[in-house]
């Protein structure tokens, strides 16, 4: 299990999100984890071992690595980027509830062939009822994840900057000794990049949130000025298409029987997969 | 998540370029971005432990290489890679977003589905047209953006692409000026040569598909002036064929029933 793994993992939540909410999983695995693995593990590669102080005694290279770097930036952006995209999985969770549902319903009906099964499988869900506030808690958690992890990350390393010399004074170490630290500048441009990348990914969260909000509202709206309106589910869809050919079968059944068939046969109007024959 | 992911990524997006744009993305993964894998990275692996400088005074060299390598030439590849390859994700999305609505038009039933099923419209390829052609012109010059800011980012940086083999270094805690010795310096001038040449035949690349969509953009729009009279646009020949078929039905349909009752 490795990033290619976890992209796999949410790929498939992908389908189910909302455009914002794929525009933030392509920035995160792109701008985030894409940098991460190709360029900041490299970075940060020899971090300890050039870590030089200005001092023979043994162990006060260790001691005083250990008192200014109690985890490192490049751990700390991968338990940050694992935690900030598992809430995905709740959605996932749930949207294979509800699929599952659905099948256990299309047997009931007798409509258990595999195409049907098939449908269920592929069609995308729409972001309505319980799988709304699913959706609403993950991309709450998201956000709360990143505002921890950058709190975490000022906290222990004030400024955001790294700094070229640390002055440590940690037992063994005689008196206060001058540390070096390898690549600093280079440390602070990767900081500085995941950083701005962390606020984009927080703004996009921020906007998906209010969308949804929004959306439901308007939603709400529709529904006290219509109540007929066709659900958002699978079986939704299907009861309004339905619906429409049976107002259009009591139509034609006002006029001849043998007509009836007649405009059938050559309606516009379709059962799914078959040919277009007005086309 | 790595140079492969991103690979299989772009792939999709080949499918709706056009020949430059797929020649361009060719160059990108063979010339670029596997060079920098299998061959740039091992030269730059020992960049900072083989950074030696005439001094036991320790700092001196974290110090100096710090102040000689702000970012390091492989990361600064990797970051105009991923930059210069983004703008591409643009135009998946733009024709994820038509495949959606053509879905969704197909699903209602409508009138004006043109494929027999969704596998088809998955399989459909998308002419560079409309706002599709905004999308992927706006694309390309993004991607020239990055290619030149990348460019001189690093003429800027590195006062040119030549490596130099020796370092004349006084940062503190360096006593006075000390020699700092580079390591690989020809080795590394060979492949920065390497990759602004290509950098640069991207950039031509770019230059000329940008060319061509504008060129391809008047030629068009010179021909729908010319023939804007003569042919109505392509849905309402649908629809007026539909409205045709209509009336035929209906005429036949009254004809019957004249026929029943008499």
């Amino acid at each position: 299990m490795n990033w290619a793994g976890l992209y796999t993992v949410l790929s498939g939540v992908n389908r189910h999100s909302t455009a914002i909410g794929r525009i933030w999983l392509s920035v995160i695995f792109i701008f985030r984890i894409m940098v991460l693995v190709v360029a900041a593990e490299s970075v940060w590669g020899d971090e300890k071992s050039a870590f030089t102080c200005n001092t023979q005694q043994p162990g006060c290279n260790s001691v005083c690595y250990d008192h200014f770097f109690p985890i490192s930036h490049i751990r700390l952006w991968a338990l940050q980027l694992i935690l900030v995209t598992t809430p995905a999985l709740l959605v996932a969770m749930h949207v294979a509830y509800q699929q599952h549902q659905e099948k256990k319903l299309l047997m009931l009906r007798g409509h258990a062939d595999a195409k049907h099964m098939e449908e269920v499988k592929k069609h995308k869900m729409r972001i309505a009822g319980s799988l709304w506030w699913t959706y609403v808690c993950s991309v709450v958690f998201r956000l709360l994840f990143e505002a921890v992890f950058m709190y975490i990350f000022y906290m222990l390393y004030p400024g955001y900057q790294m700094m070229r010399l640390v002055k440590c004074e940690a037992y063994p170490c005689p008196n206060t000794v001058d540390c070096f630290i390898s690549r600093p500048t280079e440390k602070t441009i990767f900081t500085v990049f995941m950083l701005v990348t962390s606020s984009i990914c927080i703004v996009l969260n921020m906007a998906e949130l209010v969308y949804l909000v929004v959306r439901a509202c308007a939603r709400r709206s529709q529904h006290h000025s219509n109540p007929s309106s066709a659900k958002g589910s699978f079986y939704g869809h299907k009861h309004s298409s339905e619906y429409k050919q049976n107002e259009i079968n009591q139509l034609l059944t006002e006029q001849d029987g043998s007509l009836k068939d007649m405009l059938r046969r050559n309606s516009g109007l379709l059962e799914k997969g078959d040919r277009c024959s007005a086309c | 998540m790595d140079w492969g992911a991103l690979h299989t990524i772009l792939g999709g997006v080949n499918k709706h370029s056009t020949s430059i744009g797929k020649i361009w993305l060719t160059v990108l993964f063979i010339f670029r971005i596997m060079i920098l894998v299998v061959a740039a990275e091992r030269v730059w692996g020992d960049e900072q432990q083989d950074f030696v400088c005439n001094t036991l005074q320790p700092g001196c060299r974290n110090v100096c290489y710090d102040h000689f390598f702000p970012i390091s030439h492989i990361r600064l590849w990797a970051l105009q890679l991923i930059f210069v390859s983004t703008p591409a994700l643009l135009v998946a999305m733009h024709v994820a977003y038509r495949r959606h609505e053509k879905k969704r038009q197909f699903r209602k039933g409508d009138q004006k589905c043109e494929f027999k099923d969704i596998e088809e419209i998955r399989k459909q390829r998308f002419r560079i047209e409309g706002s599709l052609w905004w999308t992927y012109t706006s694309s390309i010059f993004f991607r020239l953006v990055f290619e030149a800011v990348f460019m001189y980012a690093f003429y800027f940086m590195y006062d040119g692409f030549r490596m130099p083999r020796l370092m004349k270094c006084n940062a503190w805690p360096c006593p006075n000026t000390v020699d700092c010795f580079v390591s690989r310096p020809t080795e590394k001038t060979v492949f920065t040569i390497f990759m602004i040449a290509v950098s640069s035949i991207c950039i031509l690349l770019n230059v000329a598909e940008l060319c061509y969509l504008l060129a391809k953009f008047f030629l068009r729009r010179s021909k729908n002036a010319g023939n804007s009279k003569q042919q109505p646009n392509h849905e309402n020949k649908e629809e007026t064929k539909q409205n045709e078929m209509n009336e035929l039905i209906s005429d036949s349909c009254q004809n019957t029933v004249i026929g029943f009752t008499s």
